[in-house]
């Protein structure tokens, strides 16, 4: 006779994947109309980025989105990534969780979703329709073109109809056409919004959207590709019970310590040795015959192991130079008046998984100065636009006291208000999300600690910023008296007393009291001119030299009204004997200097106080210290 | 050219002198004027008033707020001078308009050019007559046995009872009350009311409390408008009249019984022209409020301020105003004078006034 628990375990039914997920769009992100939509182009888009960059290709990607019914819109992501082989494509987007990058460990976006067959399924069982998909690999002269949908019980992909077409003007790529039930919405949470950002920390991609026959353009800012990200072994200390299991079980090693050492990173012999003594467990055992006891003995051990943390160079970050080029290029319509330069701190570890944080800070211009902070949040580059209350990003901001910076916080918590949008990357081979649905980062702490960090220190380079700006405001107003008013005054007062106008050096010069530098730069048939004006308006004669560095090696100084004292890396001018409220002019020219370039260099002054001078920086103090050794690591 | 214009130019010329000769001498500007804060005023026991004391401030064209002071004072300076060698005038209104045409020197509310103008005074120990301005304001009415000798524009000289020869509506100040313009020949009066609203002002005049106190009543339009406190000033010195202050009763008529009987702290370089030492108060007070139990507002914030501001103030620094500041905070209410009629229109004439004016022994 069966015993009970069999009998009842008859009568558990499986259920697959795909029913499990089809009662579960939310984890899938289709818990909204306008959600729908946004994923649909999310998962299509991660996917095109990954594997263009993982092909080495500057991704050229297409989102056209069009109104075919009421609530029913036609979705299409077209890329020029290497395509997909034949085999590939029905498993690829008609088969839940298959994908190269699920089982991996590294950086990836893909990591984030379900996969494009989500899309597809979402798309069956909204519409009814199947999906279209066209690829074409670069050794083939034409593409394959298929319709699919997916078998919700069985998980497995349905192929309804296979062509093979010509794809003009299109070396390789893939394309996907779904009809979903959706809304398109503008706003906080439209697609528009996560494509604007997607462009943004992806400077290397050229992004076109059409949205009902009207197109928007997100070009490349920058021809350099991200770096490669490299599949890493996991590390031991953030693993999970279950996953451990799993790897032993399935493990080939035929000794306990061989598996410690070659299926995880950064385990030596004798740590592995270590760990089995610790646990109190036969290191020569097969790690397939684990049991659960055990492994969960193993796991507990590790604790008191010292283990290497994780290697940290299978991290990928924008770096600095990127994420301002892409802030720029996507936020000029603001015209902002500041870009703090971007951090990208070191990389540190959280439960065994490498994660690195970057953070950009924008401010002024037209960006709106009466409501709170714009955030802009992102895991391994892709955008995250939900769920903004519970993300260790706004726990950083959040414990961060602003006014001291410079912003407006009520009680020196919570959200700063002001013209600001700060960015936020947090990259990592598993970045710890709250929830399935993967749209806020956990408060783990040394991640909230390094956000905080950054933060802090992109908003030290904005109160700088400021505090010049007040500066260069008491300096105005401080022409305003010497230019309009105090000749005025000399003549309103002289016609009264019936007596000559005053000569008013020495009063100019009292009531300024400083050196001022005034640069102009402008582009001129292919050149950049520029005008350096010294004004002294202070009461002592002045000798200094002034510095600017070129901002290219290929820059060349194609002409000078004075004769420079150095011309290298860097330009020197000697300016002898200035006197009190005089004026002195350089004129010169620079070759090889892109036109958006040249407004990036900055006065360097020899010789002149800190606190006379305006309009220019006191020379550092490791000026001429060559820095041909440090390169930037790839 | 009068004296007085002629002594007010020289005045004038010496600001404009000196600033000319910092600048020869390659100094910064600058124009050193009396503080006018309530921190800075002073009880001149020879007066009874109270006036500005010694502490300075310094205007200078180190910033850009003093440059411009300085700039606009000098375009001020020689509107002035022009006025008086061309023998015209012209409202407090009239030269914040003509500012308009000074560049860098013009002002923003015409606050700041009557401000200035005030500042003018201080500098130079002058009125502003004698700069030729005056206030565009009318002056207050009045009604009452008195008759006034005044000067009409024709130059004819007019006897004018301020009860029998004027209609309902009384007799109306002009701004200029000095006795080139206005003598006093004939006073019947025992003492003078002064009064903060037109409301309160036309029920004792309907109610003829002129004539059933033998008073004189004395319209104030909220803070009295020079002419109206030296008009007081001058009946109270010269024809021995005493005078109660009849207001609402919150910290802003508060300030305006403490500029009729100590000088304001705006004006404070007048004092001794234009406050009346001897004023008594009979206005509602706090203690009134729970005495008879009028009807009342909640105090507003700026009110409280007000206050507290009040509690600061050297004037206000007695036992009575103390009392009665600190129970108005208390009590956090406010009423107006017209509350009284809360017991009949006739309430205020009948019993309010008649046990006020027997408590300060005027009836």
């Amino acid at each position: 006779m069966d015993s009970i628990a069999e009998r009842l375990a008859d009568k558990q039914k499986e259920i697959s994947v795909g029913e499990f997920f089809e009662r579960n769009k939310h984890i899938l992100g289709f818990d909204s109309l306008t959600k729908a939509l946004v994923t649909a182009v999310k998962e299509g888009v991660d996917n095109s980025l990954d594997s263009c960059e993982e092909a080495g290709i500057l991704p050229d990607i297409k989102v056209v989105i069009r109104e075919v019914d009421d609530e029913e819109y036609r979705v299409s992501v077209e890329d020029n990534g290497p395509g997909i082989p034949k085999r590939k494509i029905p498993d690829v987007f008609g088969k839940l969780l298959y994908g190269s990058r699920f089982h991996e460990i590294r950086q990836s976006r893909g990591q984030q979703g379900i996969g494009v067959s989500a899309v597809v399924m979402y798309g069956q069982l909204t519409t009814g329709k199947p999906t279209l998909v066209r690829s074409k690999v670069k050794e083939k002269d034409y593409a394959q073109e298929m319709k699919i949908t997916l078998d919700t019980k069985k998980n497995e992909p349905d192929v309804l109809s296979k062509e093979v077409v010509l794809w003009e003007d299109k070396e390789h790529g893939t394309l996907f056409e779904t009809t979903i039930r959706g809304l398109l919405r503008s706003g906080k949470h439209s697609v528009f919004e996560y494509l604007k950002n997607t462009a943004i920390v992806n400077p290397h991609a050229r992004i076109t959207y059409v949205r009902n026959g009207d197109t928007t353009v997100f070009k490349r800012a920058t021809d350099q590709l991200p770096g490669k990200t490299k599949a890493v072994k996991p590390h031991i200390e953030g693993i999970e019970l279950g996953t451990f299991a799993k790897m032993a079980k399935n493990s080939d090693r035929r000794k306990l310590v061989s598996f410690l050492v070659n299926d995880f990173s950064r385990i030596s012999y004798n740590t592995a040795r270590d760990i089995c003594e610790e646990a109190g467990i036969e290191e020569e055992m097969k790690p397939r015959d684990l049991d659960v006891e055990s492994c969960k003995k193993l796991l507990k051990a590790t604790k008191n192991v010292k283990i290497m943390a994780p290697k940290t160079d299978c991290l990928s970050p924008i770096k600095s130079m990127l994420i301002k080029k892409g802030l720029k290029n996507v936020l000029k319509g603001y015209r902002p008046e500041f870009y703090a330069p971007p951090i990208t701190r070191d990389p540190e570890v959280a439960s065994g998984n490498p994660f690195q944080v970057e953070v950009g800070l924008v401010y002024g211009g037209d960006l709106p100065s009466d409501g709170p902070v714009r955030v802009l949040r992102f895991a391994n580059r892709v955008p995250l636009m939900y769920k903004k209350g519970g993300c260790a990003t706004t726990t950083a901001i959040q414990q961060i006291d602003w006014r001291i910076y410079g912003l407006d916080q009520k009680g020196g918590s919570g959200m700063p208000r002001g013209p600001v949008i700060i960015l936020i990357h947090v990259a990592s081979t598993r970045v710890p999300f709250t929830s399935e649905a993967k749209e806020a980062i956990a408060d783990i702490p040394v991640i909230v600690d390094e956000i905080e960090r950054g933060l802090r220190e992109c908003a030290r380079e904005l109160r700088t910023h400021l505090n010049k700006k007040e500066k260069r405001k008491k300096v105005s107003k401080k022409f305003m008296i010497v230019k309009d008013i105090l000749p005025m005054i000399a003549e309103k007062s002289a016609s009264i007393v019936g007596k000559e106008t005053p000569s008013l050096d020495k009063v100019m010069t009292n009531i300024m009291g400083v050196v001022y530098i005034d640069k102009k730069m402008e582009w001129n048939n292919g050149a950049a001119e520029g005008i350096i004006e010294i004004m002294n308006y202070t009461s002592k004669e002045r000798e200094m030299s002034l510095f600017i560095e070129k901002p290219y090696p290929e820059t060349e100084l194609l002409d000078s009204s004075r004769e420079p004292e150095h011309d290298g890396d860097y330009i020197e001018w000697k300016l002898e004997k200035l006197k009190p409220s005089k004026t002195s002019k350089i004129k010169f020219k620079f070759s090889n200097l892109d036109k958006e370039d040249i407004d990036g260099t900055d006065v360097f002054i020899d010789g002149v106080n800190e606190t006379h001078l305006i309009g220019a920086e006191p020379l550092p103090d490791d000026w001429g210290v060559e820095l041909a050794d440090i390169h930037e690591e790839d | 050219m009068k004296e007085r214009h002629k002594n007010a130019l020289r005045e004038l010329e010496d600001i404009a002198e000196d600033i000319y000769d910092q600048l020869i001498e390659g100094n910064i500007p600058n124009m050193r004027i009396p503080t006018r804060t309530k921190n800075n005023i002073e009880f001149d026991d020879h007066q009874g008033v109270w006036k500005y004391g010694k502490s300075k401030s310094t205007r200078s064209a180190k910033k850009l707020k003093g440059a411009r002071m300085i700039l606009r004072t000098l375009y001020m300076l020689e509107f002035i001078r022009d006025m008086i060698g061309e023998d015209k005038s012209s409202t407090l209104r009239e030269m914040y308009y003509i500012s308009e045409s000074w560049e860098k020197g013009k002002f923003n509310r015409q606050s700041e050019s009557n401000r200035l103008a005030e500042d003018m005074e201080i500098v130079t120990d002058c009125l502003r007559e004698d700069f030729k301005l005056r206030p565009e304001e009318d002056g207050a009415r009045v009604i009452g046995d008195i008759t006034v000798e005044e000067k009409n524009r024709k130059g004819e000289i007019r006897n004018i009872n301020c009860r029998d020869d004027v209609g309902d509506s009384g007799y109306t100040i002009p701004y200029n009350v000095e006795e080139d313009k206005i003598k006093f020949t004939d006073t019947n009066v025992d003492f003078l009311i002064a009064i903060e609203t037109g409301g309160m002002f036309d029920r004792l005049v309907e109610n003829g409390f002129d004539e059933q106190a033998n008073c004189l009543l004395v319209h104030l339009k909220g803070q009295p408008a020079r002419s109206t406190r030296r008009m007081i000033k001058r009946l109270n010195e010269e024809e021995g009249i005493p005078v109660v202050v009849f207001t609402d009763g919150d910290p802003w008529s508060f300030r305006i019984f403490s500029s009729v009987a100590y000088g304001a702290i705006k004006s404070a370089h007048l004092s001794e022209y234009l406050a009346t030492p001897g004023a008594e108060y009979i206005g509602i007070t706090a203690s009134d409020i729970m005495n008879y139990d009028l009807p009342t507002d909640k105090l507003t914030k700026t009110d409280r301020k007000a206050l507290r501001q009040e509690l600061e103030d050297p004037r206000f620094d007695t036992q009575f105003w103390r009392d009665e500041i600190e129970t108005m905070l208390e009590i956090d209410k406010k009423a107006e004078q017209q509350a009284l009629a809360k017991y009949g229109l006739d309430y205020v004439t009948d019993v309010y006034l008649p046990e006020k004016l027997e408590e300060a022994g005027l009836m």
